[in-house]
């Protein structure tokens, strides 16, 4: 099989409208959760978001860098942070003009978990309140999931595979590891691959909040609101952007002397086939899914420096997602370290698995891991683990796991490490 | 430039991102404003909001430039 490098990173985050501004923040233990602003969330339960910044913020996203006026207008936010992320991944691999015998070998895997809600929300309020003939001829393709995939194709000339990944909150990460394997069996030699999410809007918030998924007890100091693993935490917070890896094989950069990342050495999938929105009650989808991640890396567990959890901040997933990360690790649980980003940016969602696994790569290029926000009351169940709670750690990081689980009883582990 | 004139160049400028210079009365939608046919689909129904017409499929069909909008939406008010 054909290895598989990372060459190029790009990312639209609560925190920031790149890579680097996103990561500044992190390790600076800033929260990216505020009072919700896209609508008036007063009469929610949940009021309070982790939202992307307009321009003018201090970390702010500029839509304009990268995607056209027009399209702006078209295509729901989720397609918009993709290009976005797409086009700064490309840029930082140095792959945004390539010739054209390479990008036919060259495709797109982004995903996201839920796709256009806003959008399908306000046009069918258009079509409810003012008939069909003025629901938007841009409707269809300014939502579906496939069109980040689509749009970033056709901007960069990308003429190999293109994909998309619907897996509910693991998206991301088993949109880089489908990306990977389809590099590695030949299919392609370079692959965009990462995910995106934007469901702040009324519909997104209310439905989660009536799946009792999001954290309404800290509506008025939303910056303590995600806070994984502590015994105060209530539900997850809503977040929204992108992450976007360039994966390209290995001989190929090396070759070109391209900056190399990391390598995607582990990938590991499984279904829990137990409840649509609760975990496995003994985290053994997570689990195998984590196992087989290792498995196929051939690193032991002495080896794994660093786990991105998927640390939602629910009672129930944290604790689950621990025990199984407590099993797998037994003896070499004491030399890890282990935090979940989602306690600055929130949950991206379908975009969570890409901008963790962008985060797990920056830890081993800076040899640093981000911490825990918020931690300020562990669960009984934590003794014996490095959650890194509150601020960032320096440490040596070799290799990394990225941990992504979704509804329907979904999960994905990435394995990477340095080169 | 009449007062049509002026609400239909806004509302081009606005839908395709287009420079207000480009939006002369002689421009081609597909061909100088860079929309395709889906664009020009979303361009009428913003004129029918604007001006409060009703313009037709086959009418909007034979609405290539800046100008045939122009001259249709005076011609039915």
């Amino acid at each position: 099989m054909r290895r598989v490098v990372v060459t190029g990173l790009g990312m639209v985050s609560p925190l920031g409208g790149d890579v680097e501004t996103t990561w500044k923040n992190i390790i600076a233990s800033k929260s990216g959760a505020a009072t919700i602003t896209r609508f008036d969330a007063s009469e929610y339960k949940c009021r309070i978001a982790c939202e992307v910044k307009p321009a003018d913020h201090e970390y702010g996203y500029d839509a304009g860098l990268d995607v056209d006026h027009k399209i702006q207008r078209q295509v729901d936010p989720f397609i918009v942070y993709g290009i976005s992320a797409a086009s700064q991944a490309l840029r930082d691999a140095g792959l945004d003009n390539m010739s054209e015998e390479d990008r036919l070998r060259a495709g797109c895997s982004i995903g996201s978990g839920i796709g256009g809600l806003p959008g399908i929300e306000s046009e069918s309020l258009v079509l409810a309140n003012r008939g069909p003939g003025r629901v938007s001829p841009h409707f269809v393709h300014g939502r579906l999931i496939n069109l980040i995939s689509g749009q970033v194709s056709i901007k960069y000339g990308l003429m190999g595979p293109n994909h998309a990944v619907v897996t509910a909150c693991s998206t991301g990460a088993h949109s880089i590891g489908d990306a990977a394997r389809m590099i590695a069996l030949d299919d392609a030699d370079v692959m965009l691959a990462g995910g995106a999410e934007s469901a702040i809007c009324p519909i997104g918030i209310a439905g989660f909040a009536q799946a009792r998924a999001l954290s309404t007890a800290f509506n008025d100091t939303p910056e303590k609101a995600s806070r994984p693993y502590d015994v105060n935490r209530d539900g997850f917070v809503m977040g929204e952007g992108a992450g976007v890896v360039v994966l390209e094989e290995y001989e190929r950069a090396k070759a070109r002397g391209a900056k190399i990342y990391a390598e995607v050495v582990g990938y590991g999938l499984s279904g829990d086939a137990y409840h649509v929105t609760a975990p496995h009650p003994e985290g053994n989808g997570a689990y195998r899914s984590m196992e087989m991640a290792l498995r196929k890396s051939g690193l032991g567990l002495g080896d794994i420096d660093y786990v991105n959890a998927h640390g939602t901040s629910t009672p129930l997933g944290d604790e689950l997602e621990l025990g199984a990360v407590k099993r797998l690790f037994g003896e070499h649980l004491g030399t890890m370290s282990m935090s979940s980003t989602k306690s600055a940016i929130g949950h991206l969602l379908g975009g969570a698995g890409a901008v963790e696994s962008i985060f797990c790569i920056l830890a081993l290029r800076d040899q640093i891991v981000p911490p825990t926000l918020n931690l300020d009351e562990p669960s009984e169940s934590c003794k014996g683990v490095d959650l890194v709670p509150h601020v960032a750690k320096e440490r040596k990081v070799r290799a990394v796991l990225n941990n992504s689980f979704g509804f329907g009883g979904t999960n994905a582990s990435l394995i990477m490490k340095a080169v | 430039m009449s007062e049509t004139a002026d609400r239909v160049k806004k509302i081009v400028v606005e839908h395709l991102g287009v420079e207000a210079e480009k939006v002369t009365e002689d421009a081609s939608f597909i061909d100088d404003l860079g929309a395709d046919s889906l664009d020009i689909v979303e361009l009428v129904m913003a004129f029918e909001e604007e001006f409060g017409v009703e313009i037709p499929d086959d009418a909007a069909e034979k609405i290539a430039t800046v100008k045939d909008a122009i001259d249709y939406i005076d011609s039915k008010q």
